[in-house]
């Protein structure tokens, strides 16, 4: 009798032990709501913006890229593209939402007349101003942004970096990592490009992510991108979807490398500090113009972008 | 005794973390959870009809020209699988019926269709002929929850439909699994084939962007007698699909929830129904009628583009062209004289019925028995005014200008003609301006108690232009 209790109080122990370990692993687990990626080797911040104050970006980190490129010296932005950028609230804007209790950065393209142009847009980089200093860039690093999309033929926004040296060293020798572009027409899709000597433009190293059950333009998805010395790896909601290297570049791109009559195509150009760009573009050859059943305004809404060093 | 106590000392806390995890985890019910009573499965039709009634094709009345020969399956043809569902489109002559369409319907009593988005299959044409319906939500009892998706566009290869449900949480309990009706219009009475396979409701995810509308998202305004009902028309729901293209399906009213800015004016019924309920109120402070209200709706919390501003009035009324009131029989909305270069006619402007003509120069809306018909002509002898909205689809130019004339004993040796002319100033681009003529205002009128036809004219001076809600009018 006695024997027979003890066994079964024992066997009732372990069940219950058990089953409170496991409860406690699955709530440690899954009680998690930040899907973010645990960052290994990128754990120190060094850039974070939250976007939580009201009016303008804050002009320490951000400045904007005004006009249709004409002044750069590439109208259309070396693309075709239709929008004329300005530093108007209306296209560029931080605003607080009091009932999720949380700001955002709003781009917004609108379909207006303006200086020639059809759309209005905004396009806004971290590149360091050497006089006042204001601005961020970083060599290597995590970079991400947490962020909602726009919709609609001919929209294509983008967030992405530029090398800091593209003045003394033009594009695409001063390379460029593209960590999330997107096309409207296609809600389901982002890709992650390199551009560099040799491989550019429509030759990029370039590779999809398809959602297969949501879409990009209905909620917040994290783009990222952990770049090393000699690896780009590529995430959007901490699945790694493209990694880099320059042996990936040699092989992906041999053709148009191969064809290419820089004595430097090929290089993996990406050993400086880069500056951030967040931007929507409209219209252009990748996206092709808006069509009849695009819908004006759009707006991206980035939740924060947040840039991490290795520890 | 003490080391039994001290076992439990040890379960207890863990039993009870077991149910901290447990609440502190629970973000409201999981997808796995199965609420309803009623079955949730997905297939209509894979290579067998799943859960359908057992002739699994309920065809449309054969006595209004419904062909029930051409339904079939076919075990040579299959997007995936074995078998497909066979459709022959008949000829127009066709002695079994002109064309092909009806429901497949669930056997038991509805599917609880609410953790899906779309009904989608896949469809391949002999031709790339255009099937004219294609939905669900259609039971032959009450279709309630139905739902059409107009001319798609068969190609010679097989290729995906998805049909949006607009609130997947009213359908509990559907029974309406599928519909399709297929006539030759597109092929100008060539008969085809078209096969359908793996039928299914499916929660894609990818369907995004939703936009309703009523009225075809236009703002409406009407009048109506008190005690009378007008129905919301217009009602579709847009979302875009995957492949970034917009879809966009005819919905049941009762997937709306509408809303009267004034229930004192009028109130609306989950079938889209809106009853004017009384004259309205005066206003204690400013002593105005407020006899309007504002129809408005949304569709799972995304409001709906249009809306309808109703006049609660007390008036007959003989109608010739309005969505409100029952018109009365015409021979034809342009009577294409010899003379005129006008073009156009009735239209279906997004849901909504209105009269569209272009290269105005005059055209004539006739209801005199023209060629023999048997079109009375209209006694307005105790009409007091001509009710007419105008829109013109250009800009207004100085000098522009309506006219419209009325024709008593048209076409007969004692016609009189009256006419009432509209300046520019009076008319918008691209907006609906109501007019309430006075009969007495058209000059010339000898009498109206057999009015014939009404006359519009521009002389040019506006080539595009939109009529609605035409009718004459006493006030009580």
């Amino acid at each position: 009798m006695n024997f027979k209790k003890k066994i079964k109080l024992s066997v009732l122990q372990w069940c219950f032990a058990f089953l409170g370990i496991t409860a406690i692993s699955a709530m440690i687990i899954s009680c998690n709501p930040d899907d973010t990626q645990v960052v290994a080797n990128f754990g120190t911040i060094t850039m974070q913006d939250e976007f939580n104050d009201p009016g303008a970006p804050d002009p320490t980190i951000w400045s904007y890229e005004i006009g249709n490129g004409a002044e750069q010296g590439i109208p259309g932005w070396g693309n075709n593209e239709l929008q004329y950028y300005t530093d108007r609230p209306e296209n560029v804007v931080v605003e607080y939402d009091d009932e999720a209790e949380n700001g955002y950065l709003k781009i917004t393209a609108l379909r207006e007349d303006f200086e020639g142009a059809a759309y209005t847009s905004g396009r806004i980089i971290t590149q360091i101003d050497p006089g006042t200093g204001n601005g961020f860039e970083q060599q290597y690093g995590r970079f991400e942004a947490r962020i909602k999309l726009p919709w609609g033929k001919g929209l294509w926004p983008a967030f992405w970096l530029l090398g800091n040296d593209c003045d003394e060293n033009p594009w695409p020798n001063c390379g460029e990592i593209d960590i999330m572009e997107y096309l409207g027409d296609e809600p389901t899709v982002v890709f992650g490009s390199v551009h560099g000597p040799g491989y550019n433009a429509g030759d990029s190293v370039s590779k999809d992510y398809e959602l297969q059950n949501s879409r990009f333009d209905d909620e917040f998805h994290v783009f990222g991108v952990e770049w090393s010395p000699n690896r780009i790896n590529f995430y959007v909601d901490g699945d790694l979807y493209q990694s880099l290297t320059p042996e990936v570049i040699a092989e992906e791109a041999e053709e148009s490398i191969e064809n290419s009559m820089l004595s430097n195509a090929g290089d993996w150009v990406f050993n400086r500090p880069f500056y951030i760009i967040l931007n929507i573009a409209v219209g252009g050859n990748l996206p092709g113009s808006p069509n009849a059943d695009t819908v004006f305004p759009q707006t991206m809404y980035v939740d924060y972008v947040r840039v991490y060093a290795a520890d | 005794m003490k080391k039994f106590s001290l076992r439990y000392y040890v379960i207890f806390p863990l039993l009870g973390l077991l149910c901290v995890a447990m609440i502190g985890c629970e973000r409201g019910f999981s997808d796995d959870v199965d609420l309803a009573t009623f079955p949730v499965t997905p297939d209509i039709f894979t290579d067998a009809p799943v859960g359908l009634t057992d002739e699994f094709f309920d065809s449309f009345d054969p006595a209004v020209g419904a062909n029930t020969e051409g339904f079939s399956t076919d075990d040579s043809e299959a997007y995936e699988g074995t078998t497909s569902i066979r459709i022959d489109v008949p000829t127009p002559n066709d002695p079994n019926g002109g064309f092909i369409g009806g429901i497949f319907k669930d056997r038991g009593d509805g599917r609880n269709l609410t953790g899906y988005d779309a009904l989608t299959f896949w469809v391949k044409g002999s031709t790339t002929a255009t099937v004219g319906v294609f939905g669900f939500g259609s039971d032959f009892e009450e279709d309630k929850y139905a739902v059409s998706l107009n001319n798609t566009e068969l190609s010679t290869d097989w290729k995906k439909v998805i049909i949006p449900i607009p609130d997947p949480s009213k359908l509990v309990q559907e029974k309406g699994m599928f519909l399709f009706s297929a006539g030759t219009e597109s092929t100008n009475g060539v008969g085809y084939t078209f096969w359908i396979d793996e039928l299914r409701f499916e929660n894609l995810g990818t369907l995004g962007q939703p936009r309703p509308k009523i009225f075809g998202g236009q703002d409406q305004t009407g009048q109506a007698n008190v005690g009378t009902s007008v129905p919301v028309i217009g009602l579709t729901y847009t979302a875009n699909g995957p492949n970034g293209l917009d879809i966009t399906v005819n919905a049941a009213p009762s997937y709306f929830d509408f809303d009267s800015s004034n229930p004192f004016v009028a109130s609306v019924d989950e079938f889209g129904l809106v009853t004017v309920d009384g004259p309205g109120e005066v206003d204690p402070e400013t002593g105005e009628l407020i006899n309007t209200s504002v129809i408005t709706a949304d569709l799972a919390g995304v409001d709906a583009d249009g809306s309808l501003t109703i006049e609660a009035v007390n008036i007959d009324v003989i109608s010739i062209f309005s969505d409100v009131f029952a018109n009365e029989p015409v021979d034809n909305f342009n009577g294409f004289y010899l003379e005129q270069n006008t073009l156009g006619g009735d239209v279906d402007e997004d849901g909504n019925n209105v009269i569209t003509y272009t290269q105005l120069d005059f055209v004539a809306i006739e209801f005199y028995g023209r060629d023999g018909s048997d079109v009375p002509p209209i006694d307005a002898t105790e009409m007091t005014h001509l009710h007419i909205d105008v829109r013109v689809n250009e800009n207004v130019d100085p000098g522009d200008f309506v006219r419209f004339a009325l024709f008593n004993n048209f076409t007969t040796p004692s016609e009189s003609e009256g006419s009432f002319t509209i300046l520019s100033n009076d008319l918008q681009a691209n907006q609906w301006v109501e007019f309430d003529i006075p009969l007495s205002s058209f000059i010339g009128l000898g009498g109206r108690e057999a009015l014939g036809a009404l006359f519009t004219v521009t002389d040019n001076t506006i080539s595009t232009l939109s009529l609605d809600n035409i009718y004459f009018y006493s006030e009580n």
